[in-house]
């Protein structure tokens, strides 16, 4: 099982009752398992606070509950987390939070584990699936005994990684009632100032099973080398050094003391393996402990055995006298033959996406378009360049905003002032731009935004939300109506445009862009993986191809220069006819497979 | 025990074929682990998977040049995560060439003899026209079961345990064609 499938099925044999989540890489298995187990009620939720909120809510109702999240997801549901733990729960409250160290489909490396420490809140952090699974429980079980939320730290590795699960079949039943108690749940300040004192005093209830945790384990070898780290981390070091003493953490917080110094007390200093920030190596520090941690591995991208064993081989080598300490280099940086220079290959949007047109359309308009996160995001590489900044989701709004006042307001860039776009999803305007378009309308501003309405959720794989009509369990349910919505905020104009029309595409734009209004344009197509049905391709007529390179700015990758014309692949052309309406030569011509 | 490296491109099936070789190395008994890529890699981008399998494994992670196998499915990524492989190792080669962005925009260029700077550091090589065998089974897409097929017939897994993990995991009408490609794949290996 991978790891987010574990924690699922760990959370249904829990007896988790609601779980809620907004889709995020690496967590987003969480839900989409639990959901097919048809008996929690599941949710995708419009953002990461709502999620959490309806977790508190269901909480306090009496069912266990979840919400999970990657790490970015819990900036957005910070505001709820950092309350939760003076309320405290009812029945069982696990937050699980995904980080993405190496950033391989995240805007940042964030270490969430803080969020724990900040919160007040304990920590679990699981090595493989196993654990994963069989920590949700323990997760509920301490939430319950200690009155708190819990927090479960993924990363990459564990997520999406698959390893063996020995999985529990029956499912718990918790069923507790609700009862009023308003100074405990209304945080009104006289009642903060009486919770906050209890979160505090709890930490040295949790530090006690701290040093008992079943997941904690010492693993006496050398006597002298000591290594301490948690999670997959400990994987690394275990590959990196078969032979090191390695004391491996799974609640980090509070940090189990006891267990800490009496391994500590083997060694004359202890070798930290953790990725991201120095969190394990504060806490150590502050036991006054001598450690070796950041000083040599890496605080960022993502570890793994080579890393681990190039950073530290040389210390333990002098610690063992063992060359290498016992982890020897990879051939290929000690052997000469592998001088070649690759391109590279970043992941690029697909043939046939509707983002495509619209942004060679709003190249062509000479736009300054602020972006958030989705599939689109990759336009901003050659040869589209179709971005110029992005933050979060649903930031582009505010963003076009700032950008417009900033540029109105100035000597040097007042002539941009009109051209400023604004452009998101449909699934991250839900999520985060709506309030943005109300402040642009509210402050009357000028600005374009453009919603890249492809009835999905594409980027994470396709899930459903508020505009699709459809919920994680698969039920019909209300659309929300982008138009409508737009026109009852107050926006001046609402256009609606399919991108795979260049001419019309561009002409909105123009239009829009250049009125005194506020507008919106809803770039309208689904998302080409969607469907999977036989399509139209195109072909090039190389007789007619004069290899001007025209096609070749839309990126597609279906489209290739062969020599002296065009090629397309036949097998990832999706027929969406862009390149048709921008060949002079009328040498792409239209195929439809029979049947 | 053996550790295989899956290179290719988002939306070539590395994550599928990944699943297979996972799946039948746990009916063999072992311990297995991998690790996948989801999310925004899998637009098209340089993709790679791991699985590794043997009484008890560790990280997830391969270490660099210590793998038994890679499975490239295109010539640019075999070469570029060729690193990863043992100098004793072996590399199974899909002889198919996919631009990536940069050399389609004519920013870069493909680099000339792949196949042959693969081999100048992996002595072991085997090269596959494993879509025009996936064709033949039925469909291109399918490329990937003709590399497994390939892999299988330098491990003592019988194929039957392979068969049976293609047909648990692959969806659909895509069952039959990919244990056909699987077949074909199995039998390249003689010509090595
Ligand atoms: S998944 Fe859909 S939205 Fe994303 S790049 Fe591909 S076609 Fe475009
Ligand atoms: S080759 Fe042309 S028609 Fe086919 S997907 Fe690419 S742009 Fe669209």
């Amino acid at each position: 099982m991978s790891g987010n499938e574990a924690v699922a099925s760990g959370a249904y044999a829990a007896g988790v009752r609601v779980a809620a989540a907004y889709p995020g890489t690496p967590s987003t298995e969480i839900l989409e398992e639990l959901a097919k187990y048809g008996d929690i009620y599941c949710e995708w939720s419009p953002n990461e606070k709502v999620a959490l909120e309806v977790a508190i809510g269901s909480c306090l109702g009496g069912a266990r509950s979840l919400a999970a999240m990657k790490h970015v997801g819990l900036n957005v549901a910070a505001d709820p987390w950092m309350t939760l733990p003076l309320i405290g729960v009812n029945a069982g409250f696990v937050l699980v939070v995904a980080d993405d160290p190496g950033m391989h489909s995240s805007q940042n490396e964030q270490d969430s584990r803080y969020y724990a420490r900040m919160a007040k809140v304990p920590l679990l952090e699981p090595a493989d699936s196993q654990e994963a699974h069989d920590m949700v429980a323990d997760a509920f079980a301490l939430s319950e005994r200690y009155d708190t939320p819990v927090m479960l730290r993924l990363e990459t590795r564990i997520s999406h990684s698959r390893t063996v699960v020995e999985h529990r079949e029956e499912r718990m039943k918790i069923d507790l009632p609700y009862e009023r108690d308003a100074v405990k749940r209304v945080m009104i300040p006289g009642h903060a100032r009486l919770r906050h004192p209890i979160v505090i005093e709890r930490l040295a209830d949790l530090e006690r099973e701290a040093e008992s945790f079943r997941f904690n384990r010492m693993e006496l070898k050398s006597s002298r080398v000591g290594i301490v780290t948690s999670g997959v981390c400990y994987q690394y070091a275990r590959e990196a050094f078969p032979e090191a003493s390695i004391l491996k953490l799974g609640f980090i917080y509070p940090m189990p003391e006891k267990l800490i110094r009496e391994f500590a007390s083997h060694f004359h200093r202890l070798f930290i393996v953790e990725g991201l920030e120095p969190y394990l190596e504060e806490g150590l520090k502050a036991l006054g402990l001598d450690v070796v941690g950041k000083s040599r591995i890496p605080r960022e991208g993502e570890l793994n055995p080579t890393v681990v064993g190039e950073s530290l081989s040389e210390l333990i080598e002098m610690d063992t006298g063992v060359q290498g300490g016992g982890w020897s280099r990879p051939w290929h940086e000690t052997e000469a033959g592998m001088e070649w220079q690759l391109p590279g290959r970043p992941p690029v949007m697909c043939p046939g996406c509707p983002h495509r047109g619209l942004f060679y359309a709003l190249g062509r308009c000479k736009a300054i378009p602020a972006s958030d996160i989705g599939c689109y995001t990759l336009s901003v590489l050659p040869p589209l360049e179709g971005i110029d900044c992005q933050v979060c989701m649903g930031a582009s709004v505010g963003m076009a905003l700032g950008l417009e006042r900033a540029f109105a307001s100035s000597g040097v860039n007042r002539a941009k002032a009109g051209s400023v776009v604004g452009v998101l999803g449909d699934s991250t305007f839900i999520h985060g731009g709506i309030t943005g378009l109300i402040d642009m309308v509210y402050n009357r501003t000028l600005s374009t935004i453009i919603i890249l309405d492809n009835r999905t959720t594409a980027m994470t794989g396709f899930q459903d939300h508020p505009g699709t009509g459809r919920t994680i369990m698969g039920e019909e349910t209300r659309a929300l109506d982008l138009e409508e919505l737009a026109k009852a905020i107050g926006v001046d104009s609402v256009r609606v445009i399919d991108p795979w029309d260049l001419t019309e595409t561009e002409k909105v734009i123009r239009e829009e862009v250049g009125a005194p209004h506020t507008s919106v344009i809803i770039s309208r197509r689904p998302c080409v993986l969607l469907e999977r049905a036989a399509r139209d391709y195109y072909e090039v007529d190389a007789d007619l191809c004069n290899a001007c390179g025209r096609c070749l700015r839309l990126g597609c990758p279906a489209i290739v220069m062969r020599g002296e014309s065009a090629f397309v692949d036949s097998e990832l052309c999706a027929g969406c006819s862009i390149c048709f309406q921008l060949c002079r030569q009328e040498a792409l011509r239209k195929v439809t497979p029979d049947g | 025990m053996a550790d295989v490296i899956l290179a290719g491109v988002g939306g070539q099936g590395c994550v599928l074929s990944a699943r297979i070789a996972a799946e039948t190395a746990l009916s063999m008994g072992y311990d297995v682990k991998t690790s996948e890529v989801h999310g925004m890699a899998q637009r098209g981008g340089s993709v790679v998977c791991m699985v590794r399998w043997s009484e008890e494994v560790h990280s997830p992670l391969i270490s660099s040049g210590s793998a038994d196998f890679i499975l490239a499915f295109e010539l640019l990524e075999g070469l570029r995560y060729v690193e990863y492989v043992s100098r004793e190792g072996t590399a199974i080669v899909n002889n198919y060439r996919l631009d990536p962005l940069p050399v389609l925009s004519g920013d870069e260029a493909y680099p000339e003899d792949t196949l042959e700077n693969i081999h100048s550091v992996i002595p072991r090589m085997l090269v596959v026209e494993a879509r025009e065998l996936a064709v033949e089974a039925g469909n291109a897409r399918a490329a990937g079961s003709v590399l497994l097929g390939a892999l299988s017939s330098f491990l003592d897994f019988p194929a039957d345990v392979w068969e049976e993990s293609i047909l648990c995991l692959v969806p659909g009408k895509a069952r039959e064609v990919n244990r056909a490609a699987f077949m074909l794949g199995r039998k390249t290996s003689a010509r090595m």
